[in-house]
């Protein structure tokens, strides 16, 4: 196992590599959710409000 | 057809349509990045002259095919929003860029960390690195240009003229390699009539091209639901849809 995260010696080029990559594909994803909740979130507390007024 | 692809471009009929479809590339994406990583990690066997190391190509090839792939279709919606002023169309450029961004300066980021082991240094300007870092320029453009601009209509075409003009860096990009003598390594994963890889590490670079392509279109989907509630966040089928909790 310890082989296999060292990839013979290449392991600190090769992992951060591997982070970044995966860190921006589920980081987009992630925040596109996110975004997406928040979103909604405050379109239902504006219509809220306008109706509270009425 | 054409009617289909006009009525698609109406808030309505797109976003339960984007919802659906969204899971639809989600599904087979997660599962196709799972089977690509083993086959990247494990499977593959190790190459002759780089070791371990060459295992950056499965994570820097996708990034770097995404980062061409995104710009490209932005420029196809940058036409469609400038002739049939198609609302999807402005939206698409915008939430696209943001992961394009992301990608293209992933594809810089895994070249630079490739870079250094394989040429003894992290950076060169050597014509395919510098007209990719261009074109990370070109996404934050984009960007910089929608914020810029408050109303949101004319933002949009300002930046399809953008996606538009900028077009004109992607197959600099792709051909540097041939047209300029570059530190860079030349074409391996496109020549598919003789490609210089082993099956065995074709096989999950192409799975973790795939994959991640599908979870770029996951990615997109949910941003253009979000920015289309948003923007007609005043109509009826939104309050509807909001209320309703979907």
């Amino acid at each position: 196992m310890t082989e296999f995260f060292a990839m013979g010696g290449y392991a600190v080029y090769l992992w951060p590599s591997y982070v970044v990559f995966l860190a921006v594909l589920f980081g987009a994803w992630g925040t596109a959710l996110w975004r997406g909740r928040r979103i909604r979130r405050a379109i239902l507390r504006e219509r809220r409000g306008r109706n509270d007024k009425r | 057809m054409w009617l289909w692809f006009h009525r698609l471009g109406s808030g309505p009929t797109f976003y339960p349509f984007a919802g659906r479809l969204a899971w639809l590339l989600a599904i087979p994406g997660l599962l196709l990045l799972l089977h690509g990583l083993y086959g990247a990690l494990w499977a593959a066997p190790v190459d002759y002259q780089q070791g371990q190391g060459y295992r950056m190509i499965f994570v820097h090839v996708p990034a770097a095919w995404l980062s061409l792939f995104i710009y490209s279709s932005m420029a196809v919606a940058a036409v469609v929003a400038l002739i049939w002023r198609m609302k999807v169309a402005e939206v698409y450029i915008i939430d696209a860029a943001i992961p394009g961004a992301g990608f293209t300066a992933a594809a810089l980021i895994t070249g630079m960390l490739w870079g250094k082991p394989m040429w003894g240094t992290y950076w060169v300007w050597d014509a395919r690195l510098t007209s990719e870092l261009i074109l990370l320029f070109l996404y934050l453009g984009v960007l910089a240009l929608d914020q810029a601009i408050e109303d949101k209509r004319q933002a949009a075409r300002a930046c399809a003229l953008l996606a538009l003009v900028g077009a004109v860096n992607v197959p600099i990009v792709h051909y540097s390699v041939e047209w300029w003598n570059t530190l860079h390594q030349g074409p391996t994963v496109s020549k598919f009539d003789s490609p210089s890889m082993d099956m065995r590490m074709l096989v999950p670079l192409l799975e973790l091209t795939l994959a991640s392509t599908l979870l770029f279109g996951t990615i997109v989907l949910v941003r253009m639901r979000a920015t289309l509630l948003w923007r007609e966040r005043h109509s009826r089928w939104v309050g509807e849809i909001v209320e309703a909790g979907q």
